[in-house]
C-alpha cells in the first residue's frame, strides 16, 4: 500500500500500476504538510493549486497512455533559490519578499516537463549562506528527529521536508555542503553532482564557481531518479558540461562493489569530529568491506586549508553576485520618500534587506577583492584551489571513490552556535568537493550513540563519474539496510498532527 | 595674460591617449539573445539575463568575439591565445547587475598600431598610433531624468530606466600613450579616430555613427613642459561625439591645462565632459575616493581561447585597408586629394565604388552622388545611401551616356525613384521622360520656331550662327526640355543650310 | 594589530552599498578581524609556481549563435519593479554624475 512513507520509486510504481493517482498522492502530501509543517517549518510557500493542476495533468497523460517519465506524478519540494515562473522566490531573504520571477529555472523546466509535481518552496539560510537554516529571514526550520535542533543548512527546509515525509523528493543546492550536511543531520540522502552536471540557469547565485543544484531523497535510487531528471547540458549555462549524463540510476541499482577501491581520507576523521560520528563512519567502512570493497588510506594535505580558501572565494563571488539586489528593478525598496537619492535608497535597502551573515560575507568578499588585498586573499585562495584539485587527482589515482563523515557532528540545538567561525566548521568535510568541482553524496550510516541522531557518510567521486558514488552509495545503503532491518527514518520520532 | 593654443603648445608638449567604445552591429546582445534593434519601446528588448534578474546567466555571442578578433587583426594586434571576461564591480542604476562584464587583464587583442597621415607645415606626415588593447564589454541601460529645474540629474525628481540597450556588445579600443605630436595633437587625434572609423566601417562590424553613439570617444590628455621628458597628470574627457569635437576637445584641454600650469595650479586627475557649444570641457564626476572596481574573473563564463585556425579563417576575410583602398581608387578614378576627401567625409566612397563597378562613368558617378543625390538627402535630412541604390544610379548614368536622357531629365528620373516611383525605367515610362529623338517630331518644332522668328532665321542663314540659340531655345521649350539640344542644333542648322 | 579596522569596514560598507550603524561597524570589525585572522593562512601554502584556479572545470570557448530570440514582454520585465512609469523602471533620483 502506497503511503507518504513510501519511496519515490515505490510511488512511481504505484502510479504506473494505477493503484494511486497523482492527485491523491499530492493531496496526501499536502495533508501531511498541514499536519506537521507548523512544527517543522520546512516550507516557505505552498503552491496547492499549481501542484494539483500538475498532478491532474500527469494523471490525464497516464490515462491517455502517453509516455511518462519515471517520476511523473511524484511530488517534490523545491529549495527557494530556484526560480519558478510566477511563484514567490525569496532565497530565504527579506530582500526578495514578494518577488515572483517571470521565468523558470532550467531545473524547474526539466521537472515540469518530466511531470514532477512541485508542492512548494522550501526554507533555507538566506541566499544559501549558513549550515543550520537559522539565517532564514523567515525563521528556522526544525529537525524532524528533534524539533529543538537544526536540520542543517543551507538546505534545511528541503532535508526536513523529506525526513518528515512532507515530500519524497526535494531539490537542494550545494555550495559548500548545503545539500549533503542537511542530509547527514536528518538521516536522508543528498547529492551534490559534478559542477556543470546540472544547469545553474535560474539558480540564484551565491558563489557561481561552487554552486550546484542536486537531488535530496530518502534512498540512493530515488536520488538517482531525480538526478537524471534534472541533469544535462544547458546552452543557457556556459559552465554546463556538454557531455552525456552519467548513468546514475543504473549505477544505483548495481549493488555490486566487489573489488572497488575506497579511499579513506586521512585528514577528514580526526580532531573536531564527534566520537559517535566517527564510530558510525567506521560502521559504514565495515559495511563496504563486507560488500567486497577494498579500503585504502589516502592523504589530502591541502584539505586543512580548504575551509579558509572557501571563506575567501565564496564571499568574494557573493559580494559581486548579490550586488544586483539594490531595489531598482525588483525586490523590496526601503526609505523611498521622494527626496532621498538612489544611492541612499540602495544603502538603506541593503541594510534592511540582508541579514547579518549575508552582510558579513559581502563585506568580507569586498575586502578580499579590493585593490591591495586581492593577491593575498582571493588570489591565494585560488591557488589553494589548485592544490586541492591536485590532492584529489592524486587520491583518485589510488581509489575509485573517496569517503569521509559528511559533517563533524550530529544536529546541534537551534541557537547553540553563535560564533561564525564555529559555524563554518560544519562544512569542513564537504567544502573540498565544491572547491574541486567533483561530485559528493551523503547517505545515513546510523545513529550516533551519544545522542541517537543520524550520522552522514560522504562518498566523493571524480568529476563526471557521479555514477561511481551512486554505485557505492547504493551498495552501502543495501548492506546497512540488511543489517538494520528497516530504514533509519523508521527510528525517527513520529510527528503527530496538532 | 591667458595663453592661446599656439602659445600653449610653444611651451608645453601634449601627450594623448584615446579610448574608443564601439557598439558592434550584432543582431543579438553580448550575453543574451535579445535584439539590438534601435528604437524599440522601452524594456521590450530585455530578458532575465540583461535585466540582471536573480538566477540568470550570460552566454557569449560568438559573432561578437569574431568581430573583436577582426578589429584586432585590422589594427595589427596580436590575438591573445587566452582571454577572459572579468567583472568590474561598481553600483549604478543603469547597470542591472551592478557589475559590468568586461575584460580586464586578459583582453582579446593586444599590442597593435594604426598609421595615420596628417598635413603639417612641412607637408603630409605619418604618425604611428600604438594600440594597447582591444577588449569586449557590454553597454548599460539608458536613464531618463524627470523633473527638476534643468531636466538633468541634478535637481531631477526621479529617473526612469530602459534596459533595451543594456548588454549591447561594445568593443573598447585603447591606445598606448601617444607622444611626439607636438602642436599637431588635435590633428593626430582626429586622424586616428577617422581612420579607425573607416576601418571599422570596412570590417562591417559596427555602424560607427558617432552622432548616434554607436562610436564614442574618450580623450585623455596631459601636458608637460617641452624638453622636460616628464609626463603630466591627465584629464579624461568623456563622450566626444564627432570627429570635429575630437579635435576641438584636444585644443580645449591643451589651453585649459596650460593656463592652469601657468598660474601654478595643479592638474587634477578627473573625468571631464566636452561641451559641444563652446569647445571647452567642464569637470564631471568628482573622484573623492579612487574607484576600486574589484575586478575578478567572471565565474559564469569560460575563457575564450582562439586557436590559430580560427584566427586565420577570420584573417582571410579582412577587407583591403581603407587607406590603401583610397589610394588605389584615387589612382583608378584619377581624382584630386580634395575630391577624394569629400567623398570619404560624406561616407559615399562605398556607394560610388559600387556605382562605378556597375558600369557607370567614374566622373558622373561621383558628381551624381556628391551633387544631386546629396542635395536631396540634405533636404530630407537623411543619408544619401538610404535614398537610392547604386544600381539605380548606375542605370540612370548609362541612360545619359546612351543619349536617352538629358541631365535635366535624369534629375527628374532620380527624383521620381526617390519619391517611390519604382525603378528608373518605370519612372521614365510613367512620366514619359524619354528624350525626344524622333527627327520628324523635332522638325515640326523647328519649322514652327522658324515661322515664329523669321528674322532670326534669316540672320542665321546669313552666317550669324550664334543667333541660332534663340531658335534652339524655342524648340527646347516647345518640347518640354525633352529634346537633346545638340540634336536640335544639328537639325536646325542643316535646315537653314548651315549644316556641315 | 588588527587586520582590519573599523574605518576599513566603513569604507567596505560604502563600496558594498550597505548602510551601517556605528554599533554594527564596531561589531563587524571585531568579527571580521577574527575571521580574517583565520583565513589568512591561505597565504602560507601555495608557492609562486602554483597557478590560480578560478573555475573548476576546464572548458573553453562556449559561445552562442548571434540569433535573436523572444524577449520578455514589457509587462513581464517590469513585473517585479518597486515602481514604474511609462514602460520604464522608476527609481529615485540618481545623484553624483551626469
Ligand atoms: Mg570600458
Ligand atoms: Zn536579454
Amino acid at each position: 500500500m502506497t503511503s507518504i512513507r513510501s519511496t519515490a520509486s515505490e510511488m512511481s510504481a504505484a502510479l504506473a500500476a494505477g493503484t494511486i493517482t497523482s492527485v491523491e498522492l499530492t493531496e496526501a502530501h499536502f495533508a501531511r504538510i498541514e499536519d506537521v509543517d507548523s512544527d517543522v517549518h520546512a516550507f516557505l510557500y505552498l503552491d496547492k493549486a499549481g501542484a494539483l493542476a500538475q498532478a491532474a495533468e500527469s494523471d490525464a497523460k497516464r490515462s491517455r497512455g502517453e509516455a511518462q517519465s519515471p517520476l511523473s506524478g511524484v511530488p517534490l519540494a523545491l529549495k527557494d533559490l530556484l526560480t519558478q515562473k510566477g511563484i514567490p522566490t525569496t532565497c530565504g531573504s527579506k530582500m526578495l519578499e514578494g518577488w515572483r520571477p517571470p521565468y523558470d529555472s532550467t531545473v524547474v523546466a526539466k521537472l515540469k516537463s518530466a511531470g514532477v509535481v512541485i508542492l512548494g518552496k522550501t526554507n533555507m539560510d538566506e541566499f544559501a549562506m549558513g549550515s543550520s537554516t537559522e539565517n532564514s529571514a523567515y525563521g528556522p526550520s526544525h529537525n524532524p528527529w528533534d524539533l529543538t535542533r537544526i536540520p542543517g543548512g543551507s538546505g534545511g527546509g528541503s532535508a526536513a521536508a523529506i525526513a518528515a515525509f512532507e515530500a519524497p523528493l526535494a531539490i537542494g543546492s550545494d555550495t559548500g555542503g548545503s545539500i549533503r550536511q542537511p542530509a547527514a543531520v536528518t538521516g536522508t540522502v543528498g547529492v551534490k553532482p559534478t559542477y556543470g552536471g546540472v544547469s545553474r540557469y535560474g539558480l540564484i547565485a551565491f558563489s557561481s564557481s561552487l554552486d550546484q543544484a542536486g537531488p535530496c531523497a530518502r534512498t540512493v535510487l530515488d536520488a538517482a531518479l531525480l538526478h537524471e531528471v534534472i541533469a544535462g547540458h544547458d546552452e543557457r549555462d556556459s559552465t554546463s558540461i556538454n557531455a552525456p549524463v552519467p548513468q546514475v540510476v543504473k549505477a544505483a541499482k548495481k549493488l555490486d562493489i566487489k573489488g572497488m577501491k575506497i579511499g579513506v581520507v586521512k585528514e577528514l576523521q580526526g580532531d573536531g569530529f564527534q566520537a559517535g560520528v566517527l564510530e558510525r563512519f567506521h560502521d559504514g567502512l565495515d559495511a563496504l568491506v563486507s560488500a567486497g570493497a577494498e579500503l585504502v588510506e589516502v592523504s589530502c594535505p591541502t584539505f586543512d586549508y580548504a575551509l579558509a580558501a572557501y571563506y575567501l572565494i565564496a564571499p568574494s563571488e557573493c559580494s559581486s553576485n548579490l550586488a544586483r539586489f539594490d531595489s531598482m528593478r525588483y525586490g523590496i525598496r526601503v526609505g523611498d520618500d521622494g527626496v532621498r537619492g538612489a544611492e541612499e535608497i540602495m544603502n538603506l535597502t541593503r541594510h534592511e534587506g540582508f541579514g547579518p551573515e549575508v552582510k558579513r560575507r559581502i563585506i568580507l568578499g569586498t575586502y578580499a577583492l579590493s585593490s591591495g588585498y586581492y593577491d593575498a586573499y582571493y588570489g591565494s585562495a585560488q591557488k589553494v584551489r589548485t592544490l586541492l584539485m591536485r590532492d584529489f587527482n592524486a587520491a583518485f589515482a589510488q581509489a575509485d571513490v573517496l569517503v569521509s563523515p559528511t559533517a563533524p557532528t550530529t544536529a546541534f540545538k537551534i541557537g547553540a552556535i553563535e560564533d561564525p567561525l564555529a559555524m563554518y566548521l560544519n562544512d569542513i568535510a564537504t567544502i573540498p568537493v565544491n572547491m574541486a568541482g567533483i561530485g559528493g553524496m551523503s547517505l545515513p550510516c546510523g545513529l550516533a550513540p551519544e545522542d541517537g541522531l543520524p550520522v552522514g557518510f560522504q562518498i566523493m567521486a571524480p568529476a563526471m563519474r557521479d555514477d561511481l558514488m551512486y554505485q557505492v552509495g547504493g551498495a552501502l545503503e543495501a548492506t546497512l539496510l540488511a543489517k538494520w532491518g528497516a530504514p533509519i527514518l523508521d527510528l525517527a520520532p513520529v510527528l503527530a498532527a496538532k | 595674460m591667458a595663453l592661446n593654443y599656439d602659445q600653449a603648445v610653444a611651451k608645453y608638449e601634449p601627450t594623448l591617449g584615446l579610448e574608443v567604445h564601439v557598439e558592434l552591429n550584432t543582431h543579438s546582445k553580448m550575453f543574451c539573445s535579445c535584439s539590438t534593434e534601435f528604437g524599440a519601446e522601452p524594456n521590450t528588448q530585455t530578458c532575465p539575463v540583461c535585466l540582471g534578474l536573480p538566477g540568470a546567466l550570460p552566454v557569449v555571442n560568438g559573432k561578437a568575439i569574431e568581430s573583436s578578433i577582426l578589429i584586432g587583426l585590422a589594427l595589427n594586434c596580436s590575438i591573445a591565445p587566452f582571454s577572459r571576461f572579468a567583472r568590474k564591480n561598481y553600483f549604478y542604476p543603469d547597470m542591472p547587475k551592478n557589475f559590468q562584464t568586461s575584460q580586464y587583464d586578459e583582453p582579446i587583442c593586444v599590442n597593435g598600431y594604426l598609421d595615420v597621415e596628417i598635413e603639417t607645415d612641412e607637408g603630409a606626415k605619418q604618425f604611428r598610433v600604438e594600440i594597447e588593447r582591444v577588449h569586449m564589454e557590454e553597454d548599460t541601460g539608458k536613464s531618463l531624468h524627470v523633473g527638476g529645474a534643468t531636466g538633468r540629474i541634478h535637481g531631477a525628481d526621479y529617473s526612469l530606466l530602459d534596459y533595451n540597450r543594456a548588454g549591447i556588445p561594445l568593443v573598447e579600443i585603447v591606445t598606448k600613450i601617444v607622444g611626439g605630436t607636438g602642436k599637431y595633437a588635435p590633428q593626430v587625434a582626429r586622424a586616428y579616430v577617422t581612420e579607425l572609423r573607416d576601418i571599422l566601417r570596412s570590417l562591417q562590424v559596427s555602424d560607427v555613427k558617432m552622432e548616434q553613439g554607436s562610436m564614442r570617444c574618450d580623450v585623455n590628455l596631459s601636458l608637460a613642459p617641452i624638453g622636460s621628458g616628464a609626463l603630466g597628470t591627465r584629464s579624461e574627457t568623456k563622450n566626444v561625439n564627432s570627429l570635429r569635437s575630437v579635435e576641438r576637445a584636444v585644443v580645449g584641454e591643451v589651453v585649459r591645462q596650460a593656463n592652469r600650469l601657468e598660474t601654478g595650479e595643479r592638474i587634477v586627475q578627473e573625468t571631464r565632459h566636452f561641451l559641444e557649444e563652446s569647445g571647452q570641457t567642464r569637470p564631471g564626476r568628482s573622484k573623492e575616493q579612487a574607484e576600486d572596481y574589484r575586478y575578478f574573473p567572471e565565474p559564469d563564463l569560460v575563457p575564450v581561447v582562439p586557436n590559430s585556425e580560427w584566427i586565420e579563417v577570420l584573417r582571410a576575410t579582412l577587407p583591403e585597408k581603407p587607406s590603401i583602398r583610397r589610394k588605389r581608387l584615387q589612382d583608378e578614378w584619377n581624382v584630386s586629394d580634395k575630391e577624394m576627401a569629400s567623398l570619404v567625409n560624406a561616407g559615399l566612397l562605398n556607394v560610388v565604388e559600387a556605382t562605378i563597378s556597375l558600369g557607370a562613368d567614374p566622373a558622373r558617378a561621383r558628381s551624381w552622388w556628391l551633387g544631386e543625390i546629396s542635395r536631396l538627402a540634405n533636404e530630407k535630412e537623411v543619408d544619401p545611401i538610404s535614398l537610392i541604390s547604386a544600381s539605380q544610379v548606375a542605370e540612370v548614368i548609362q541612360l545619359i551616356e546612351a543619349g536617352e536622357l538629358t541631365d535635366k531629365l535624369a534629375r527628374q528620373v532620380v527624383e521620381g525613384v526617390i519619391a517611390g516611383g519604382g525603378t528608373p525605367v518605370q519612372v521614365i515610362a510613367q512620366r514619359g521622360l524619354k528624350v525626344v529623338s524622333d527627327d520628324s517630331a523635332l522638325m515640326i518644332a523647328i519649322e514652327a520656331a522658324i515661322a515664329a522668328q523669321p528674322d532670326t532665321a534669316d540672320r542665321v542663314r546669313g552666317g550669324n550662327i550664334p543667333a541660332a540659340g534663340a531658335l534652339i531655345g524655342a524648340v527646347m521649350k516647345a518640347t518640354g526640355g525633352q529634346a537633346d539640344a545638340a540634336k536640335v542644333r544639328e537639325l536646325l542648322l542643316k535646315h537653314l543650310g548651315k549644316g556641315e | 594589530m588588527a587586520a582590519i579596522s573599523r574605518d576599513d569596514v566603513a569604507h567596505l560598507a560604502k563600496l558594498a552599498r550597505i548602510e551601517m550603524s556605528e554599533a554594527e561597524l564596531d561589531h563587524l570589525a571585531k568579527e571580521l578581524d577574527v575571521i580574517l585572522g583565520a583565513v589568512a593562512r591561505v597565504q602560507e601554502v601555495a608557492g609562486a609556481d602554483v597557478p590560480p584556479t578560478s573555475h573548476p572545470i576546464p572548458v573553453n570557448n562556449v559561445v552562442r549563435e548571434d540569433v535573436v530570440r523572444p524577449s520578455l514582454t514589457q509587462q513581464e520585465a517590469l513585473s517585479g519593479a518597486p515602481a514604474q512609469a511609462d514602460g520604464r523602471f522608476k527609481v529615485p533620483q540618481i545623484l553624483g554624475e551626469e
